[in-house]
């Protein structure tokens, strides 16, 4: 007897997209004097939208309206910056609907995930940091301290609206205006998001939102009246921004990319880190920089961590993102799903033992069904490079000292998972891992206090916290 | 039936020690990975075709239980009428699986019933299971001499609590052979963990354990008088254990979520939980069970609705 769940689609009539988007400036939508380009439903390949794509002249408008409102904004009281915040998370609440149905539309994320994780945490760090808008004197940076200017921020695809609230919010807490570019596959949440500020009566250029390919973001972080730039999205890109302000007096955070182990020991509570290692690369079909895309598991529990694995994996649903039992949803673009489709090619040609279960893809749009690669070695690139797919690579180890050699071995240190149930080695293993996040017994969580950030390759800079506040202060003389 | 498949494990029942050894070898469950998977399976949506599908097969699950001091003739004779037809209006509505009352009305439910369902029977001192083992024991076979089908026991929470594993264990495996009937057949026994009074997911799941050793044909988390009583992740531990036994026996073992279980939709969430997490072999009245009284007319009002588009009030639903 099987238990067949009939679809279960969100409507999508919940959101109205209008078939061409300007850019948001200074309170207002205007024409890009630049080309434009389209917007896919990855799902589908459907045609979502026209976007306008800034050119330099255009972000120099931007960036303009923010310096003229970044007088306004900085002066302002905490308390009554703190209420256009409190009113931008309130209506966020309101509309998470409509928000939650876009996002996935857009990016190809299940709606499970864009409702039920990525909207409500959007909400909560607009609630964390309104309430640290009049409390900046307490935050630890000293008295008094002062806002950057005007912020340039570049945002990736992956999580478009949560990336946003990420640089927005404690950004304009602290009294920046900002110019944001959301990723050329994933603009919409950010102009509905644009429609907010305006619902929520946001001075005029306090945000500005230029959409727009890599030379928009390009002509953002270089413009020399951008005080501060934030970026998250590729280590290549991240390299790119660090050489080009490298000698001017901006500032800089730089979220990049991982390749984060999964350390599994062998007394660790099985079921529960099936979970964690599932829900650490499969969340939003793994496009998650701190994604644990390399499982680290004890050799004495190798077999029966990856039995239950398997039988785990067979029962994730693919398919239509808007259909609340989906699991895995759509690859952004085809671009990401052939860089997938490649390294998982030389993980096979390499060596490595693919094993997806059987799952049938719809037949249009972009998909990869989960899949995961045993007998890998640190020799392997799959062991190397990101994926940014739901990929996943595992590889064993005998000690502790060996886990803690083998996850610190990657150019890379954004997080890392620790499954076991004794406490020592828990708290033994976070001191010694090279990684921002050590998630103990769970995986890919997130939480507005707590701060996020990356060593060696995997950027500079935090973001989250009370820590995230320090990215956009500066102290009152300096 | 098990006692060849379970010969592997007589060295772990051996003693209290290697019983205690083994029970805390097994893996632990982390109480918060635990609540988050049973919350995430809870939140699939179910309906049209499947919510039809679910809603008969829950039905068809229901071990329909009066459990009271009041109970009477009159009472269960009700229930049992109520058991065959629980829609009179709708003969395509099924029968539930089996009605559950104390021993001495076992009697009067079979009187009606007959074989169409099975009927359940505590026995061993419940709820509590304070007594001693000679009285529990009469218990049983007194409930198994009036005809029950089924005996549900309570298992000895102090002795649980305090380490007596190996005495869990030999009263399980005492009260199953006193489900033996003169025939050489026996009732099927289901083990009542009160999990509510067991606290920890490890205690649950170390009872798992302990009854599918000991030879119990269904595990069962409460009596219904004791809160809380069946969770979705204390069901969610029992039912990983089920599976994982039967990987490691070839045993399957039933699981019977008993008390607090109320609405039609909280019993469809239990069921996408048996099937994402033992697997679809136990969709079916012989391996799952909701010991429920008032989740019945939940059922029919929703089946109702999906067969007619409108919801009744619920006076044109039997009263048990």
């Amino acid at each position: 007897m099987a238990f067949e769940y009939a679809p279960a689609p969100e409507s999508r009539s919940i959101v109205d997209i209008r078939p061409s988007y300007g850019l948001f400036i200074d309170g207002e939508f205007v024409d890009g004097r630049g080309s434009s380009f389209k917007t896919v439903n990855p799902a589908t390949e459907e045609t979502l939208a026209e976007i306008a794509e800034a050119s330099d002249a255009d972000v120099d408008l931007a960036v303009r309206a923010a310096r003229r409102a970044f007088r306004g904004w900085s002066r302002m009281s905490g308390k009554e910056r703190a209420k256009y915040l409190f009113r931008i998370a309130r209506i966020i609440q309101e509309r998470a609907r409509e928000l939650a149905v876009l996002e996935s539309i857009d990016n190809g994320k299940p709606i499970k995930e864009s409702r039920d994780v990525d909207v409500p945490v959007v909400a909560a760090h607009f609630f964390y940091y309104a309430g640290w808008a009049d409390k900046l004197d307490h935050a630890g940076l000293g008295p008094n301290p002062q806002p950057l200017g005007v912020a340039g921020q570049v945002i990736p695809w992956n999580f478009p609206l949560l990336m946003l609230a990420w640089k927005v919010a404690p950004a304009l807490a602290c009294g920046n205006t900002v110019v944001l570019k959301p990723a050329e596959t994933t603009p919409l949440t950010a102009l509905l998001f644009a429609e907010i500020c305006q619902q929520a009566d946001l001075p005029p250029g306090v945000v500005n939102i230029v959409t727009g390919a890599g030379s928009t973001g390009q002509a953002v972080v270089s413009h020399p009246d951008v005080d501060k730039v934030a970026f998250t999205g590729s280590t290549a890109v991240g390299k790119a921004i660090a050489r080009a302000i490298a000698g001017t007096d901006k500032l800089a955070t730089l979220e990049l990319g991982g390749k984060a182990a999964n350390i599994v020991f062998d007394d660790a509570p099985i079921d529960q880190a099936v979970e964690g290692i599932v829900g650490g690369i499969f969340f939003n079909q793994g496009h998650v920089c701190c994604a644990g895309s390399r499982l680290l598991v004890q050799e004495s529990v190798t077999d029966e961590v990856l039995g239950r694995l398997k039988r785990r994996m067979g029962t994730l649903r693919v398919g239509d993102p808007l259909d609340k039992n989906t699991d895995i949803g759509a690859i952004n673009s085809r671009e990401q799903l052939e860089r997938i489709r490649e390294l998982s090619d030389i993980g096979e040609a390499e060596g490595a033992e693919r094993w997806a279960p059987a799952c049938e893809l719809p037949s249009s749009g972009f998909w990869f069904p989960p899949t995961i690669f045993t007998g890998v070695t640190q020799a392997h690139r799959i062991a190397r490079d990101e994926v940014f797919g739901p990929v996943l690579s595992v590889l064993t180890f005998r000690t502790p000292a060996e886990a803690i050699e083998k996850a610190n071995n990657t150019p890379y240190g954004l997080s890392a998972g620790v499954w076991t149930e004794k406490g020592s080695r828990i708290l033994h293993m976070a001191s010694q891992l090279r990684a921002g996040v050590v998630w103990a017994n769970t995986f890919n969580k997130f939480d507005p206090a707590s701060p996020f950030g990356g060593y060696k390759e995997s950027g500079y800079g935090r973001e989250g916290g009370r820590q995230g506040l320090a990215a956009y202060l500066k102290e009152a003389d300096a | 039936m098990p006692t060849s498949a379970l010969a592997a494990y007589s060295e772990v029942t051996a003693s209290d020690a290697s019983l205690r050894r083994f029970l805390h070898g097994l893996p632990g469950v982390d109480q918060v990975g635990a609540e988050a998977r049973a919350a995430g399976l809870g939140t699939r949506s179910i309906k049209t075709t499947a919510k039809a599908w679910a809603l008969d097969l829950a039905i068809r699950m229901v071990d329909l239980t009066t459990l009271e001091g009041q109970d009477t003739p009159g009472k269960v004779r009700a229930l049992a009428n109520k058991a065959l037809r629980p829609d009179p209006a709708d003969p395509t509505c099924p029968s539930v699986a089996a009605v559950c009352v104390y021993g001495d009305l076992v009697g009067e439910v079979k009187a009606i019933v007959g074989s169409q369902v099975n009927v359940a029977a505590v026995a061993t001192a419940f709820p509590s299971g304070r007594a001693s083992m000679d009285v529990k024991l009469a218990d049983t076979r007194d409930a198994v001499a009036n005809g029950a089908d089924e005996i549900d026991m309570v298992i000895d929470r102090g002795a649980f609590l305090a380490g007596r594993y190996l005495q869990v264990f030999e009263e399980i495996v005492a009260t199953r052979e006193a489900c033996v009937r003169p025939d050489g057949s026996h009732a099927h026994l289901k083990v009542i963990f009160e999990t509510g009074e067991l606290q920890t997911y490890d205690n649950v799941r170390r009872a798992s354990w302990l009854a599918m050793l000991a030879g119990t044909d269904f595990i069962k988390t409460s009596t219904g008088k004791v809160q809380p009583a069946a969770t979705l992740p204390v069901t969610l531990v029992m039912l990983e254990a089920v599976r994982d036994f039967r990987e490691a026996t070839g045993v399957q073992i039933g699981v019977k979520p008993a008390g607090g279980i109320r609405t039609a939709k909280d019993a469809i969430k239990y069921l996408v939980m048996v099937n994402e997490i033992a697997g679809d072999d136990w969709l079916d009245p012989d391996w799952f069970r909701f010991g429920a009284s008032t989740l019945l007319n939940d059922l029919l009002m929703q089946r109702t609705k999906m067969t007619t588009g409108r919801y009744s009030g619920p006076d044109y639903f039997t009263l048990d």
